[in-house]
């Protein structure tokens, strides 16, 4: 099995992402319509009907299925697939459409990526009820299950969360279409009402409304729509066992991170991440997700990660910073549509257009989200060409 | 010889002071009574009454389940089978619901002497369990708490045989709670008392002494039901029982516990007695009934086994009256069970091993614990190569926990684990622990508990409890 192969094949040449927040007068549908057309228009595409091949499209909430998204973009007689795989729902439809085209299927498909969490009447995540034994949980109750466990070995607390949660909210507000636009102390943040501990709630992501697109074609064909085609180095998605049962989780990182790394790291060629990876959207659905993110995708040693939240290693002068434009803490998670924004950042930050948040030289972008208990990992790698 | 051969009791460890009711502010040491939790009910306090009762004895030679309680949470719906499933009990069972009057308890006990006696079964393990409600601010309210008590009832090793018995029946509205009401009624007080309880009760125990040729003072321990302290303290005279035999009712740390009431007073003399002592035990509710027991040497051999004092000694003050309404849902509060529209009953019935039995499962290959049961080892990928493995009676330890304040808890925060048993992983509530006390590889014990309410109905699930000190030394001991 090579690799390699297929780093380089597919380019991003077009990518949009709706303003994210409550956004209590948008349907999905305008969400959608707001992304692909700013994703078209990047890619110089003006006869989407005739010029999309194929639709892969992703939504943790929805009912409606592949109609939703076909329907608001008026995309027919195209396949469209629907993908659902929990928080990392966004990047793996982006890793369909990407294997559709180096499988030689399309040449040109789109990427849609969103959620309307908002619409449900609640402020948080819902408590799932979907059997008997599986209950009590939230999101917060079982990511926070790494606390007890990585405070009592590396001595990290909540200080050093607060610290993340700091970082993605100055950079939020250099973000245009970020949800959350303000800068908060740490005194702030540990002060947040608590959530579960250690979460309060400035330690867990804004769920918000959203949607983001992105336009895959060929390599070849990339310059005949863009002036600045993104390449993809590699895309991976590794499944786990659910962290609650594995009996042999340290409960000091999330295992499926470890293995999607290693393998999209093949794939792009990488072999040190930290002086490799230039910049990195990372999921932080919790500020100690974020943190343990840092070690499992190898930026930094187990257990030293505090050190360099400490150090400032992952703002945005930084040596590696991460979640640029805010992150899932800040800009928002519209759990389907958050690994596209992600693309949609990386591809907006190599090609310089990022503003204030621009950071100088980056050439190798990551981004990456986890999903479930968490129970999948996705990665992917985007580069110059 | 026919009787008890063991006992166990539960008295949920939450106590509100009688003086809290109505919302005033209690002085400490006051008389109080116990309460379920939001979490707990009827049957939740069986199923920990009769895990005590059934401690070191073997679960497979039990053949009779009877379950006694006016409080049920099913109308149509039997309990003692739920029960059993949660005993991890054998299937080929006699099960039966002993309901609709206060005598219930005993009423079930004599039934399972006479059902062994007659050689159709041969351990029945009844159980007395109630949790009857009064009205906020009730007279009622302040005389009612709540409690389970089990026995097995047997043939061999004795500890209380049945002497002899004595009931009498009748037709009285004193005390009553109609289809589909909340809250118990009671008619006037005085009434109760003189045209009721106390001719009642004389009747049925003069009617045993002289059916058995004994008088009152060949009893070393007598228990009486009774629906408030006075009327107990006066029964007694009209009996001519002394003092110092009469056992405790218990009015002021415990309530009135309904069917559970004179069961868990004989559970409390079985923990005082030798043998040769006879005991005498008699319960009121539409008549009333007395019963008689001789206790057996094997008394002496039954071991520590978790009865009342045990309980009466785990205690914890409930913070304040409105604590108390909020968890038993008396209280219009922000907080809700749930929004979703039900479960299944089709995965309840599908999960009844994993869920009520807390059954897991061992890789015939491996050696892996795992739980619930799956098709395929997580640990080898063997398939369908399980032998079941009990683990509600195994000791678990926390491997990670967190503080949950979102979800729904009418005092927040929902302490949430995982735990290691047997090797397997569980995520797991704790209950009656503080999050203070929490502690990486604390170790905890399975109870069982009501998990949520979704589909308008009670579901039920395991919770982990922090083991005492005492406990825990002992569980350490048994590890290594």
């Amino acid at each position: 099995v090579s690799r390699e192969s297929i780093r380089d094949k597919v380019a991003i040449v077009g990518a949009g992402c709706c303003k994210f927040g409550e956004n209590w007068d948008q349907s999905p549908s305008d969400m959608i319509v707001d992304a692909a057309y700013e994703a078209y228009a990047d890619a110089g595409i003006d006869e989407p009907q005739r010029q999309i091949e194929a639709v892969f499209t992703g939504s943790l909430y929805t009912t409606k299925g592949p109609l939703e998204c076909s329907d608001a973009l008026k995309l027919f007689n195209v396949p469209v697939t629907m993908v659902s795989n929990y928080c990392a729902t966004g990047t793996d439809a982006f890793r369909c459409g990407v294997m559709s085209i180096a499988a030689g299927m399309y040449d040109t498909v789109l990427v849609v990526g969103y959620d309307k969490p908002k619409d449900r009447g609640v402020s948080g995540p819902s408590v799932m009820m979907d059997g008997v034994r599986d209950l009590p949980k939230t999101p917060a109750g079982w990511f926070s299950f790494c606390a007890a466990t990585y405070f009592a070995k590396y001595g990290a607390g909540r200080e050093d969360l607060a610290r993340i949660a700091v970082k993605n909210h100055h950079n939020g507000t250099l973000a245009p279409k970020s949800f959350l636009k303000r800068e908060i102390s740490v005194e702030e943040a540990l002060k947040g009402r608590m959530i579960s501990w250690p979460f309060g709630l400035y330690d867990c992501a804004a769920q918000t409304d959203g949607a983001a697109a992105v336009v895959l074609t060929r390599a070849e064909l990339a310059k005949s729509f863009s002036d600045a085609p993104i390449m993809v180095k590699g895309v991976t998605l590794r499944s786990g066992p659910n962290p609650q049962k594995d009996p042999t989780n340290d409960f000091l990182s999330w295992k499926p991170t470890g293995w999607a790394a290693e393998d999209v790291y093949a794939q792009a060629g990488i072999t040190d991440p930290a002086k490799e990876i230039d910049i990195a959207q990372v999921h932080d659905c919790f500020t100690l997700t974020e943190l343990l993110s840092y070690e499992d995708l190898g930026f930094c040693e187990k257990g030293s990660a505090k050190e360099h939240i400490a150090d400032g290693h992952f703002e945005l002068t930084g040596d590696l910073p991460v979640n640029t434009d805010g992150g899932l803490k800040t800009f928002g998670h519209p759990t389907g549509a958050t690994g596209v924004r992600m693309l949609y950042e990386n591809v907006t930050q190599l090609r310089g257009q990022a503003g204030k948040r621009q950071v100088k030289g980056a050439s190798t972008a990551l981004s990456h989200n986890i999903g479930g208990h968490p129970t999948a990992c996705a990665i992917a790698i985007v580069g110059l060409p | 010889m026919i009787g008890i051969t063991s006992y166990g009791a539960y008295i949920p460890p939450t106590r509100l002071a009688l003086g809290a009711i109505g919302g005033r502010k209690a002085k400490p040491g006051g008389p109080e009574k116990a309460v379920a939790w939001n979490d707990e009910d009827a049957i939740t306090m069986a199923v920990a009454a009769a895990v005590a009762c059934l401690s070191g004895l073997d679960r497979g030679e039990v053949d009779g389940l009877l379950f006694a309680s006016t409080t049920h949470p099913f109308r149509e719906k039997q309990a003692a089978a739920l029960i059993a499933r949660a005993l991890d009990l054998r299937r080929d069972l006699r099960t039966a619901d002993h309901s609709g009057s206060l005598r219930a308890g005993t009423a079930a006990l004599r039934a399972a002497c006479d059902a062994v006696k007659a050689g159709s079964s041969h351990n029945v393990l009844v159980i007395a369990s109630d949790c009857r409600m009064g009205a906020p601010g009730s007279a009622l309210e302040m005389n009612v708490g709540d409690g389970a008590v089990a026995f097995l009832v047997g043939e061999r090793d004795v500890i209380a045989s049945l002497d002899d018995a004595h009931t009498v029946s009748d037709e009285i509205l004193d005390v009553w709670r109609s289809d589909g009401e909340e809250f118990s009624h009671s008619w006037e007080d005085r009434f109760v008392v003189q045209e009721g309880y106390t001719p009642r009760i004389v009747e049925a125990v003069r009617g045993l002494l002289e059916k058995s040729g004994t008088s009152a003072d060949d009893y070393a321990r007598v228990a009486l039901y009774a629906p408030e302290k006075r009327s107990h303290t006066s029964a007694a005279r009209a009996l001519g029982i002394r003092e110092e035999t009469l056992q405790p009712a218990l009015f002021g740390q415990l309530g009135n516990t309904g069917v559970a009431f004179a069961p868990l007073q004989l559970a409390a003399a079985l923990e005082s007695v030798s043998p040769g002592d006879r005991l005498l035990v008699a319960s009121y509710g539409d008549g009333a009934e007395a019963l008689s027991f001789s206790i057996g040497d094997a008394i002496e051999k039954v071991g520590e086994r978790e009865g009342v004092s045990a309980n009466l000694a785990r205690r914890r003050a409930v913070d304040g009256y409105d604590s108390y309404l909020k968890a038993r849902g008396m209280s219009t509060t922000e907080w809700q069970g749930g929004t979703d529209p039900g479960l299944s009953a089709t995965i309840h019935f599908r999960e009844r091993d994993d869920d009520l039995s807390l059954r897991g499962q061992k890789c015939r290959e491996c050696g892996a614990v795992q739980f619930p049961a799956q098709r395929v080892c997580e640990t080898c990928f063997r398939k369908d190569a399980f032998d079941p493995i009990r683990l509600s009676d195994k000791t678990a330890k926390v491997v990670t926990y967190t503080f949950d304040y979102f979800f729904p808890n009418p005092n927040p925060p929902t302490v949430v684990s995982i735990v290691e048993v047997e090797g397997a992983r569980v995520h797991l509530q704790i209950v009656d622990c503080k999050p203070e006390d929490v502690a990486l590889h604390m170790p905890v014990e399975f109870v069982f508990r009501r998990i949520h309410e979704v589909g308008g109905r009670p579901n039920y699930y395991w919770k982990g409890r922090p083991l005492s000190t005492a406990e825990a030394g002992s569980a350490q001991e048994a590890s290594s």
